[in-house]
């Protein structure tokens, strides 16, 4: 291959995709930056104005929402990292040769459309369901009890949709674990519970940031679960978010929540990421 | 060694307990494909019956948006499948100004919240007045499904031998045969998945659809649209049918794979 | 000899970079970034200063439109008998097929929805719809999306309908729709839960049913039952009036009484004992008991209920018009229309199906026949002029930005 075509060929491999991702990821956002500073009206149409007042308004509208949706996803993060690091420790140490089948299973439920599963949940929960109506009839549970509409379902489906992705981060970090390094800890005269302590989670812990990039931003901007699940008392930003788009047509204030999720996003994992010390987030992103 | 013995099982109890509870729902669905239900609210258990397996596609609708699921999907693999192993390939094998911002473009796709993605869609299909349909949820798809595909043939394409591409040139291939003889067929188990791994998303995908759909639906978009009156039995038997048809396949390739495992390059 | 070594400071000065190459691609791009975010704007299709359609938009339309054998309509769920007899009729008369589809759940989002593929001129798969009255309805009709109607292709709707819905504000003269029917918003309630009778609207605001009432997600449904529970007449409403309904409405909320505040899918909730009395559409209710065997109630509150209708329209990019309003008119026929109210039990728009279902449950007898004879005499469908005192409309709006300040009064009871 002569040298020009050498130099020129990773341009022309990425020029297709790369353009696809810049016209319609890139640009997109762009738009909705400037949908979110415009005024007017869905029929007469929105001209842009700079109009930064948007913002203002709908933070100051939508704060309690927006404040739910981060606390709802700390939690549903923080759920799975105690929920996920015992399975991923098990399937990494004790799987042997049936490590993928673990895997596998795990991943199994995904093969169902993740709509149709929570909706099943919610078939599941009701109020007069197959697991409270009997509660309730046997007289341990009050008539008025139920477990859909409040935060704890809400939170419920969010740790049962991410539930994989926290799992198999931290179960990749822990099988690239060389043995070895635990046999001399051990050898070291350290006791289980101080190998894990000292050797074998800030090992893991790579593949927990990864778990929470995977987790948290998405739970935090779910819409779905609290919408299935959940009542007007558990919104989400998603929903508000949602709802302004779909159902009031107002694309100004809309936008301009969206930009404002984003960008808090962005900004905490940012900071999370120095805070661990990771410096390139691409490395870890590119495991 | 006792008390790791006693720890291991405590755990391995605790993990079958945990894929028994993300299963739970699955199996709920696929029970109530069989309850014999007189009205479309298919809540309390009547019987159990095989009719609905008969009567899979007695709603038009559904089936329809069944079927546009399945194309949206089919073009997506097969889109999302070049442009995204162009860009693995092209990440993995060569080192270029520019790969940092491809790089976190692609970090970025992948770990932006959907709803942003998909409302910044929106506006951006408002904005040029094109309007909504299946051609730009296609669009959508494809567009995050490029990343993935991305990072799956980029991690192939680095464990490379580049040792049989350097024999195929000392016996006078041009660079073009050398790829498409020797480089690509060893590639393309990745790119499959990557593919597959593309389509998977497409068919589930519900927040971006939801906001490039306009009055086109997608499955999971009827399924959503159709909670308010009450899910028929279809979908509980729609749902088991792509579950099942989703685990054949993975099982098929794992299988397949495996022989190839031991001689691959 | 060397002179004093030169001050740095002018040193830095002068061979200090002015303009890299990298900061005029920076800059360039910036400005570039900035006229992108300036160049974007969303072209609005109609006006929403109120203007008469053109004296030939009618004729305009219709010309050269052919019948193509089908029409898609979309519909409200609970709108229809699931076995559609009406439809099959239709298509056995004219040979026409019908594609029945019951998206539309409320309006907000079905504006939503379609709005982008109406503005783009795309098509929105849909020839025929049924829209109510209220704030979608209004910017359905000044964003230019509904196709005037050819009042000669409706013999039907000439002969048959109530007169009075000529002469509504919010289509007169019925140029962009016709009524599908009309209907009732009260209390429904499951007697069995709720073991008192229900009268009022202050009994949606009893602590007794504490995180067991349903509302309406719509904005003018929850804000007309505010100002009703305040004794305003909502169509004389203020901005003023407004916010006082809200923060009744928001006592609702911070007190824990509602459950959620629901769409189309109250019907569901109230089954499923989510809810035990609730904001509810009249005929949804007798539907319900109908189908499922339930004994839910449904009563309208003393300090008064809404009455809304819903509108027959055509989609301006429809694919089929001349079918679709053939379907319309077909639904003006006595037979039809007295069929379609003895099953949806809604308002109907043709008074002499009165007579037809009166006639209809003579020929029945037993359970059958007092039942087909209660829906005749039934004020949910045929209200006499004194129940429509006590019925409200929605509130209306002279300017876009007073509609903007309600919906942003009510939005966020709802969403928060």
């Amino acid at each position: 291959m002569s040298r020009s075509r050498r130099v020129l060929a990773p341009y022309l491999l990425i020029l297709p995709g790369g353009l696809w991702l810049l016209l319609f990821f890139v640009i997109p956002m762009v738009t909705m930056l400037s949908l979110s500073l415009q005024q007017g009206d869905v029929v007469s149409g929105y001209v842009f104005t700079g109009h930064w007042q948007t913002y203002v308004d709908a933070i100051g509208n939508y704060r309690t929402q927006l404040v739910r949706s981060l606390i709802y996803g700390a939690i549903t993060t923080i759920i799975l990292i105690v929920l996920a690091f015992p399975v991923a420790y098990w399937i990494a140490f004790y799987g042997g040769r049936r490590k993928p089948t673990y895997l596998f299973l795990l991943l199994l439920p995904f093969f169902v459309s993740f709509v149709l599963r929570t909706i099943s949940w919610r078939y599941i929960l009701t109020d007069e369901g197959m697991l409270l109506g009997p509660l309730k009839d046997a007289g341990l549970l009050p008539g008025s009890f139920n477990i859909l509409g409040t935060p704890v379902a809400v939170i419920f489906g969010l740790v049962y949709n991410f539930l994989p992705f926290m799992v198999l981060p931290i179960y990749v970090a822990l099988e690239r674990i060389d043995p070895r390094v635990v046999e001399a800890a051990r050898d070291l005269y350290a006791d289980p519970p101080t190998a894990f302590r000292k050797v074998i989670f800030p090992l893991a812990l790579p593949g927990v940031f990864a778990g929470v990039l995977m987790t948290f931003v998405p739970a935090s901007s779910d819409y779905v679960n609290s919408a299935v699940l959940g009542s007007s008392s558990t919104t989400m930003i998603g929903q508000v978010i949602q709802s302004q788009y779909l159902t009031s047509s107002n694309y100004p204030t809309a936008s301009a929540l969206s930009f404002t999720l984003m960008a808090v996003l962005l900004v905490g994992v940012f900071a999370y990421a120095r805070a661990l010390g990771t410096e390139d987030v691409m490395k870890v992103a590119a495991r | 060694m006792r008390s790791r013995l006693t720890g291991g099982r405590v755990l391995h109890i605790y993990t079958w307990a945990i894929i028994v509870w993300l299963t739970l729902p699955v199996l709920i669905m696929m029970l109530f494909g069989f309850n014999d239900t007189p009205g479309r609210y298919n809540q309390t258990w009547e019987g159990f019956t095989f009719k609905w397996y008969g009567r899979v596609f007695a709603l038009d609708e559904l089936t329809q948006a069944l079927v546009i699921s399945l194309l949206v999907a089919v073009v997506t693999a097969v889109v999302a499948g070049a442009l995204g192993t162009g860009i693995g390939f092209a990440l993995g094998r060569y080192r270029f100004r520019g790969s940092g911002t491809v790089n976190l473009i692609m970090f970025a796709t992948m770990s932006s919240p959907e709803l942003v993605m998909g409302a910044s869609l929106l506006t951006l299909f408002v904005s040029l007045g094109v309007g909504l349909g299946a051609v730009t949820i296609t669009i959508a798809h494809i567009m995050f499904s490029i990343s993935f595909v991305a990072v799956v043939v980029r991690a192939r394409v680095l464990t490379l031998d580049r040792s049989v591409e350097e024999a195929a040139a000392d016996l006078g291939a041009n660079a073009w045969t050398t790829f498409w003889r020797i480089t690509f067929p060893i590639i393309l188990p990745a790119v499959m998945s990557g593919m597959l791994l593309a389509f998977a998303l497409s068919i589930d995908d519900f927040v971006v659809s939801n906001f490039t759909a306009g009055t086109t639906t997608t499955f999971p978009l009827w399924i959503w649209g159709a909670t308010r009156v009450g899910l028929p039995p279809q979908v509980n038997v729609m749902g088991t049918l792509i579950f099942l048809g989703g685990v054949l396949i993975a099982v098929a390739t794992s299988v397949r794979s495996r022989p190839r495992k031991r001689s691959s390059a | 000899m060397q002179s004093n070594p030169p001050d740095p400071s002018l040193i830095r000065g002068l061979t200090q970079r002015r303009l890299g190459r990298r900061d005029a691609l920076r800059m360039s791009g910036l400005s570039a970034f900035a006229m992108a975010l300036a160049a974007c704007g969303v072209k609005g299709t109609g006006s929403t200063a109120p203007s008469a359609p053109a004296p030939d938009a009618v004729a305009k339309y219709w010309a050269g439109k052919t019948s193509n054998g089908k029409v898609d309509f979309a519909n409200w769920p609970l709108y229809m008998d699931p076995k559609q007899p009406e439809l099959k009729k239709f298509t056995k008369a004219t040979g026409v097929k019908v594609n029945y589809q019951e998206v539309i759940q409320e309006m907000g989002p079905w504006f939503a929805k379609v709005q982008p593929q109406l503005a783009a001129g795309q098509s929105i798969g849909y020839d025929l719809m049924v829209i109510t009255n209220g704030i979608q309805f209004k910017q359905f009709v000044d964003s230019g999306f509904l196709a005037p109607l050819d009042h000669s292709k409706l013999p039907n709707y000439v002969a048959n309908a109530d007169k009075s819905y000529a002469d509504t504000a919010y289509d007169k003269g019925n140029v962009y729709s016709v009524p599908w029917t009309s209907g009732i918003t009260g209390i429904a309630y499951d007697p069995k839960k709720v073991t008192r009778p229900i009268t009022k609207l202050a009994d949606l605001w009893d602590p007794a049913f504490k995180g067991k009432v349903g509302m309406y997600s719509d904005t003018q449904e929850l804000a007309n039952f505010g100002l009703m529970a305040l004794g305003i007449d909502p169509a004389k409403s203020t901005a003023e009036d407004w916010k006082k309904a809200a923060t009744k409405l928001k006592e609702q909320k911070s007190a824990g009484m509602v459950r959620n505040y629901y769409d189309q899918s109250y019907v569901d909730a109230l089954g499923k004992g989510e809810v035990w009395i609730t904001q509810a559409w009249s005929g949804d209710i007798f539907q319900k008991n109908v189908s499922d065997g339930t004994d839910f109630k449904f009563v309208i509150p003393e300090e008064g209920g809404t009455i809304w209708t819903d509108n027959f329209a055509i989609p301006i990019t429809a694919q089929n018009p001349l079918d679709a309003i053939k379907l319309i008119d077909f639904f003006y026929e006595v037979a039809n229309a007295a069929t379609l109210a003895e099953y949806i039990n809604y308002v109907c728009p043709v008074p002499a199906a009165q007579e037809q279902i009166k006639q209809d449950a003579a020929k029945l007898s037993g359970a059958d026949k007092t039942a087909m004879e209660a829906v005749a005499s039934s004020p949910l469908v045929f209200p006499a002029q004194s129940d429509y005192a006590k019925l409200h409309y929605y509130v209306d709006f002279k300017t876009v930005a007073e509609q903007q300040e309600f919906q942003s009064i009510f939005e966020p009871i709802v969403l928060a």
